[in-house]
């Protein structure tokens, strides 16, 4: 048997209070694309980076082709051809896509950074990806997609042997991750390793030769892609059969639910110029209504205008017949509105405040600064969600930086049911969460429907759409251009309403 | 014989206090004012000498807790104002004005010395509010916005005393920097009682997590229903309160309003107060009483060199060595890399290492066989 391309044996790593990483072995063979699965909390993104030298380890010996390595720093790791794209884009927005890929490493000469050289390198990385930016272009203004192949394209710079691509796809379009993959494929043949981290089962079967499961910091087992069936695959990420998830893919969502017909919002010619295009969409109480449509198409920006955060140049909102105008968020949460936003980190949670009190804020917010809850009331209330939603945890004053992305998301959504919402407005709840936490959030959703509750819920996954909502928008290039309703639902329908009044292909 | 029975109270309170705080963020601060009073204790004569005179107590320490009110009350406001992710350079200037405002009134206009305080706050709030105004209205980026105050400000000053230094004598005026409460200055009443009212202000309704929250992720925060602005214009008023108190007690310090000299640099004294305090100059948690025992430790810093004769010229370097130590001291990063340097010294140590866990496995043994 020939040198595997990365040998790791015995490597553990603790953090105060958890133990992240419990003797995992990892071997990836040169020429393959290994899939490392797990739910959230299992410990890949650990791994990741005690592999790339952000985390020290506490055992365990990595051989990079045979020889041992320990890099101490992400630049160690880079120099020894281990490069890395995070789940979260890690560039730098202000910065031009030139700059960002070649940032660290820029060419020199005596002293002094050679401009041409730069440009000149970062053209070629991205023709390696088949895309042509204009490289001397701001970052921040190319979209979340674009920014990411950026990503991938820094670090294909680097003569790298390893690839190491974190929840690459979260952000791509179906097109774009084809694209993506059809560039994996032909690295692969070049010999490159890749470890490939997604939640997408359907990519990991599409794009993976092997398989490494983990669970709970430990390795539940390394397989043959092609010899291991989804429902295995899953049981062994979770631990447990599927019962859970099959249930639920059973329940369609029913109007059965819907309260009255008035509705709860009620939004008329609603828009903003370079934002979202005048839309109409009505929410009931008991009533999921989904937002469909590609990246880009106006999702997000049509979440922001109903809670306040931008303010729409035309059209009207009602909230149960009457008409008002939100000047921000406040104004919103005070008709009881709640949203969790697509970018947790941006502009959800408090990475150095406690679940306690991330959890608390909302409701605080809301009564005031004089009215403070007590520290029983808040700790109650913690608790009370930290159990309620199996938010995974050692204690309620555990900073919320430190949790995976799955918690963090249910401390989000605590925070929100803590304030008694009507409306909720779920922007990509799921996106960058395991199966675990993904059918407990659904389950969520449903549970808040039959309490009464408007959902507006925002999904890139139409198969989750179609689960949960009674009625879908689709939007596309900032624009309502169809509305499905119960009975005509599904996702060849939404697609095809996607796909027919698409021309051109949209803009990314 | 009595000082020698006092130093050890002091030490034995001070130790217990240190104890007590061993798993706080605040006892590496706490540590360094004991360090640096440990230093005195040893090597600074008279440094613990205490006497009472007319019923006051004097000494060292208590010129200490009367000189640094100053800086202790800048920080109340300053820590607040870094914990929402901003600063305040302004301070110092708008002492200058407060101490302007009252001397003016006093003793040109002939007020009471009632109407000359209050009127100088007034003025102090409003200076705050402005640069409330610049940073939470105009979005201004707090340095640039309160640079502004800080230049102007004391020309501000300079014409309302006209280019003088005025002097007073006014008793209510002059006791304020000056006079003594329970046999203490009562400027350390004032300090204290600032504290409680910050204390209660902050911590005892939300306004304290809403400036954690805000300076942590200011855009989180206004999803999450918090008026951001409102919070930053909150604090940055409140600074130029506790900016115009610290400079009314500064002009009755020296009887006079001494419009280039108030306050001079005592901004930065703040800022390295709040840090020195355990606060993070990125915002978002911050600490109170750190921050003015990080006063404390400043004024004691200051005092040190004076008592050894340090001319005031370069007092300013060791004081920045100093405090580099502390600030050190307080990053994890650099005790990791400490203790990665010290590891070749563990194989010296070693014997006695093993030596304490052999004793402390001894310990453990009894304390398991206990029922």
């Amino acid at each position: 048997m020939p040198t595997p391309l990365l040998e790791i044996t015995g490597l553990s790593k603790s953090f105060p209070g958890v133990k992240a990483l419990d003797v995992v072995d990892l071997v990836v063979p040169l020429g393959e694309i290994h899939g490392l699965m797990g739910e959230n909390g299992a410990g890949k993104s650990t791994l990741i980076k005690v592999l790339t030298g952000v985390f020290a380890r506490d055992t365990g010996v990595t051989r990079l082709s045979g020889q041992v390595v320990a890099p101490n720093s992400p630049r160690e790791a880079e120099a020894l051809g281990i490069s890395t794209v995070y789940q979260e884009v890690n560039l730098i927005p202000h910065l031009s896509v030139a700059e960002n890929i070649c940032i660290g490493r820029q060419p020199m000469l005596l002293g002094t950074i050679r401009w041409g050289a730069i440009v000149k390198r970062a053209r070629a990385a991205l023709a390696r990806l088949d895309l042509s930016l204009d490289v001397n272009r701001q970052l921040s203004s190319y979209s979340i997609a674009i920014q990411q192949m950026v990503a991938i394209a820094r670090a294909l710079d680097i003569s790298a042997k390893l690839l190491i691509l974190d929840e690459p796809t979260s952000s791509l379009d179906k097109s774009e991750v084809e694209e993506l993959f059809k560039k994996l494929r032909i690295l692969r043949q070049d010999g490159l390793g890749i470890i490939f981290i997604t939640h997408f089962l359907d990519q990991v079967y599409e794009i993976t030769d092997a398989i490494t499961v983990l669970r709970n910091g430990c390795r539940v087992g390394c397989f043959a892609t092609k010899e291991l069936p989804r429902i295995n695959l899953v049981a062994h990420m979770i631990g447990k059969t599927l019962r859970q998830t099959e249930a639920l893919e059973q329940t369609r969502a029913s109007t059965a639910t819907i309260r009255s017909e008035a509705p709860m919002l009620e939004a008329r010619a609603l828009g903003k110029k370079g934002s979202i295009q005048p839309l109409d969409l009505d929410i009931r109480p008991g009533e999921v209504v989904g937002l469909a449509g590609l990246l880009g198409s106006g999702r997000t920006e049509t979440a922001r205008l109903l809670f306040g955060v931008d303010h729409p140049d035309q059209g009207t909102i009602r909230i149960n017949g009457h008409a008002t105008r939100f000047r921000s968020p406040r104004s919103a949460i005070r008709y009881r509105i709640a949203l969790t936003p697509e970018d947790r980190k941006l502009a959800g949670i408090i990475p150095n405040l406690t679940i306690r009190e991330n959890i608390m804020l909302a409701l605080q917010a809301s009564r005031g600064s004089w009215r403070r809850l007590s520290l029983a009331e808040q700790e109650k209330l913690a608790d009370k969600f930290i159990q309620s939603l199996a938010i995974k945890t050692p204690s309620r004053e555990q900073i919320v930086r430190n949790l995976s992305g799955g918690n963090q998301q249910k401390v989000l959504l605590a925070r929100w049911l803590a304030t008694e919402p009507k409306l909720f407005i779920l922007d990509e709840p799921t996106r960058g969460i395991d199966v675990g936490a993904k059918a407990e959030i659904e389950k969520l959703i449903q549970s808040l429907r039959q309490d009464g509750l408007a959902v507006l819920f925002i999904s890139s996954e139409l198969e989750e759409l179609v689960r949960q909502s009674q009625r879908v928008v689709v939007l596309r290039d900032r624009r309502k251009v169809d509305e499905l309703t119960e009975g005509a639902i599904s996702e060849e329908a939404i697609m095809e309403s996607i796909a027919s009044h698409s021309v051109e292909r949209p803009e990314a | 014989m009595i000082d020698w029975l006092s130093d050890l109270v002091f030490w034995i309170v001070f130790a217990a206090i240190l104890f007590a705080l061993r798993r706080q963020r605040i006892f590496w601060t706490v540590g360094a004012l004991a360090l640096l009073l440990l230093f005195n204790q040893f090597f600074t004569p008279g440094f613990f000498h205490l006497q009472v005179l007319d019923g006051h107590l004097y000494g060292s320490r208590i010129d200490v807790l009367n000189q640094g009110a100053k800086v202790m009350l800048l920080s109340l406001g300053m820590v607040l104002v870094i914990a929402t992710g901003g600063v305040d350079l302004s301070v110092g200037a708008v002492m200058a004005i407060a101490a302007a405002v009252s001397s003016r009134l006093l003793v040109t206009q002939h007020q009471p010395a009632g109407i000359a305080i209050a009127t100088a706050l007034g003025i102090s709030v409003l200076a705050g509010a402005w640069n409330g105004l610049l940073v939470a209205g105009f979005g201004i980026q707090p340095i640039v916005a309160t640079l502004v105050l800080m230049v102007a400000g004391r020309g501000i000053a300079q014409l309302i005393t006209e280019g003088q230094i005025i002097n007073f004598l006014d008793p209510t005026m002059v006791y304020l920097g000056n006079g003594h409460l329970f046999g203490l200055p009562f400027t350390l009443t004032l300090v204290v009682v600032m504290l409680l009212l910050t204390y209660f202000l902050v911590r005892r309704t939300a306004l304290g997590l809403f400036i954690e929250s805000v300076g942590d992720n200011d855009e989180a925060s206004r999803y999450s229903g918090i008026n951001a602005k409102q919070v930053k214009f909150l604090v940055y008023t409140f600074s130029g309160l506790c900016a115009g108190l610290a400079g009314l007690v500064a002009c009755s310090n020296i009887k006079s309003a001494d419009a280039n000299n108030i306050g001079l640099y005592l901004e930065l004294d703040a800022i390295l107060a709040v840090v020195v305090g355990g606060t993070s100059l990125q915002g978002g948690r911050f600490y109170l009483v750190g921050a003015v025992i990080g006063g404390l430790f400043i004024q004691t810093l200051t005092t040190t060199f004076y008592a050894k004769n340090v001319s005031s010229d370069i007092a300013p370097v060791p004081k920045a060595l100093v405090i580099i130590a502390v600030c050190l001291l307080q990053s994890e990063v650099f005790r990791t890399r400490l203790a990665r340097i010290l590891r070749p010294l563990e194989k010296l140590l070693k014997p006695i290492g093993s030596w304490l866990s052999r004793s402390q496995a001894t310990i453990a043994r009894h304390d398991s066989s206990k029922p």
